[in-house]
């Protein structure tokens, strides 16, 4: 093996990256993007209350003056109160999940509509029901829970930029070594001394080094701009992303092994990024989902990625506490390194 | 055809040990055998080309013998013996079709695989002789054909190989940067190089090579130098005229004659009798083209077609 030939191609792999101002500009954005997005989006409401649609109403904004409907309902929190001119207007909103309850106003006696199958309606049906009885006060003994919250953006935050580095480490390594075999410029390389071995390595690494590179150019400035929590340790947080981006680098490097056919190889690609997008807990938690589906979503590498970062920057959990995810990630990254370097092919 | 596939023995160019030697090669996919039982030895210094039509075997030949495809059966064997990992360092190989990495310039791309070898020519020397001075910072993805054409010959040369396989060199190129491959070709030769070289053009092959094997269907058909091919498999001179020129049935002509895409080739012993007869027959002879055979029509002679049909 040879460590020259090894940063050669780990040289003529970064300045790929940084000369193609589309990808490289795109690497940044989307993270930064995807963060606005949701920062602009969860800003100021409360997407988890409950949306109630109240007829009659001239317009959007409701007007409980000339109201039936009981003060305690009206002042409910967390219940969001949207206005409809009628019944067939808020009806359309309902069959669309667009609300999740509907109540006449006017009516001297309740009248209200829910979707069946709809549990937030049944919960809303539930409060309904209850502002028309007395409060209790003597059930039982409230406490609140003291201590920093930790918001939904600092919690998303780490699925983000794990999300980043998915897409970034398994196209950026996967698509790009098709490419190459098809067009014939891994084909010239085979024809040198450089072994696979040295090609994936110096592949992997680059890959890396890019992906730690546009980590820390996002987390500086996402973190400058939203005021992330962090209450681990940096470096901790580092190494865990070194890691997974290493797992899923090989990954990639694995479905590109072989191959020529773009379409096929972005059909796997996202035959393996859309899971783990979704079951990997990037954007909501799996609580309270069945229980095969949480097994499943053991299997991949972004789960225990994810959870790592945020036990360090959610929890302040050292490495030695999220040790157990960053051996399953040494453990992907070796079992596919090693398959992918077996399998792999320089040309058709 | 059969005793053209193997070395003659005793033939008097590969006394020295052969650089290249190629034993019984074969090369099938599934019910095609693209590379039919071929076999050869190539001397040290001399240019050799494997000359056929598209679709003839060439490539895929080549490409086996470089490594980059496995072959079925057979035996290859470099400066007498099986190939080792060394054989990537000793040879340079420009592919007919390949790529680059997209967004690096011209010089970087020399630079990388310049490290990529223990020993390297000079780059200063690369640059002149392939003409690169004025694309050196150009990116790969922004050269024309024939610029990377010249930068994929320099690459072939970076680690001084002692043997240089040419993949249709000239392919795509126009008449003065054709001319030009040639002459660095030649200038690769009087350093003592071996070349191995694919064409499908026979104009190229009488230029550069000392030896040719002529290629079809997967098989050798025939050997040798460009002149001893053309005086092994054709005699005389050659008079073409236009088909309808010839107002009588083919048959009752007295010249051996035969029609090639439109074009009558007639081919006599001696020029000046063939002409008379001819004349004796009245048949226009204004459009009358006179040349002596070449490896096109030592193609057209073995196997009744033209290279490039």
């Amino acid at each position: 093996m040879s460590w020259k030939r090894i940063w050669t191609m780990f040289k003529a792999r970064n300045y790929e990256f940084f000369r193609d101002t589309a990808a490289f500009g795109w690497n940044f954005l989307f993270p930064f993007l995807i963060i606005a997005g949701f920062a602009i989006a969860f800003g100021g409401r409360d997407f988890s209350a409950l949306k109630v649609g109240i007829f009659p109403s001239p317009g959007e904004q409701v007007d409980f003056r000339h109201s039936n409907l009981p003060e305690k309902f009206i002042k409910t929190e967390h219940l969001v109160f949207i206005g409809f001119p009628d019944l067939e207007a808020g009806l359309v909103k309902l069959k669309h999940h667009q609300i999740d309850f509907l109540v006449r106003q006017d009516s001297p006696t309740p009248q209200y509509w829910q979707l069946a199958s709809s549990p937030k309606g049944y919960l809303a049906e539930r409060l309904f029901e209850s502002s028309f009885v007395p409060d209790n006060h003597g059930f039982g003994s409230k406490k609140t829970v003291a201590g920093a919250e930790i918001r939904y953006l600092d919690w998303l935050f780490p699925g983000v930029l794990g999300m980043n580095m998915m897409f970034s480490a398994l196209w950026g390594v996967g698509y790009v070594i098709v490419r190459y075999r098809k067009n014939g410029a891994l084909k010239r390389l085979k024809v040198t001394p450089l072994t696979a071995f040295e090609y994936l390595t110096a592949q992997a690494l680059s890959r890396i080094f890019l992906l730690t590179f546009t980590l820390i150019v996002v987390f500086i400035g996402a973190d400058l701009l939203f005021s992330f929590r962090m209450a681990g340790s940096h470096l901790d947080l580092l190494i865990v992303f070194v890691l997974g981006g290493l797992s899923l680098t090989s990954i990639g490097l694995l479905v590109a092994s072989r191959g020529t056919s773009e379409d096929f190889t972005s059909g796997a690609l996202n035959f393996i990024s859309w899971p783990m997008m979704f079951l990997s807990e990037v954007w909501f938690s799996l609580e309270g989902a069945p229980q095969w589906v949480k097994s499943f979503a053991e299997l991949l590498p972004l789960t225990h990625l994810l959870r790592a970062a945020r036990k360090i920057m959610n929890d302040g959990a050292t490495l030695a506490q999220v040790s157990s995810e960053c051996l399953v990630l040494i453990g992907v990254t070796l079992v596919c390194l090693i398959a992918g370097a077996a399998l792999f092919s320089w040309n058709e | 055809m059969s005793d053209l596939n193997t070395t003659a023995p005793g033939e008097t160019h590969v006394k020295a040990t052969p650089i290249l030697e190629v034993v019984n090669l074969v090369k099938r996919y599934r019910a095609v055998e693209a590379v039919a039982g071929i076999s050869f030895a190539i001397p040290p210094g001399i240019c050799f080309g494997l000359l056929g039509p598209n679709g003839a075997g060439k490539t895929t030949a080549m490409e086996v013998i470089e490594g980059i495809i496995a072959p079925t059966s057979g035996e290859i064997l470099f400066k007498g013996a099986r190939k080792t990992a060394s054989f990537r360092d000793e040879v340079g190989i420009q592919f007919q079709h390949t790529s680059l990495l997209e967004f690096l310039s011209v010089r970087d791309t020399l630079v990388i695989f310049r490290n990529l070898y223990r020993e390297v020519e000079s780059l200063e020397y690369l640059v002149e002789l392939c003409n690169l001075q004025e694309i050196m910072e150009h990116r790969n993805n922004r050269i024309s054909g024939g610029q990377a054409q010249r930068l994929m010959l320099a690459l072939a040369l970076l680690n001084k190989p002692t043997l240089l396989f040419l993949d249709e060199p000239s392919t795509g190129l126009d008449p003065q940067a054709r001319r030009h491959l040639w002459e660095i070709v030649r200038s690769i030769k009087a350093q003592g190089k071996t070349v191995v070289l694919t064409t499908h053009s026979m104009d190229e092959a009488e230029y550069l090579c000392d030896e040719i094997a002529i290629m079809d269907h997967g098989k050798i058909i025939a050997r040798g130098s460009p002149a001893e091919l053309v005086r092994r498999h054709c005699n005389g001179t050659i008079i073409s005229l236009p088909r309808e020129r010839l107002t009588m049935p083919l048959s009752q002509l007295p010249l051996p004659a035969r029609e090639v895409n439109g074009l009558l080739e007639i081919t006599v012993e001696r020029i000046d009798l063939g002409l008379e007869t001819l004349l004796g027959l009245k048949i226009d002879l204004s459009e009358m083209i006179v040349h002596s055979p070449d490896l096109e029509d030592v193609f057209l002679n073995l196997t009744g077609r033209k290279l490039r049909e």
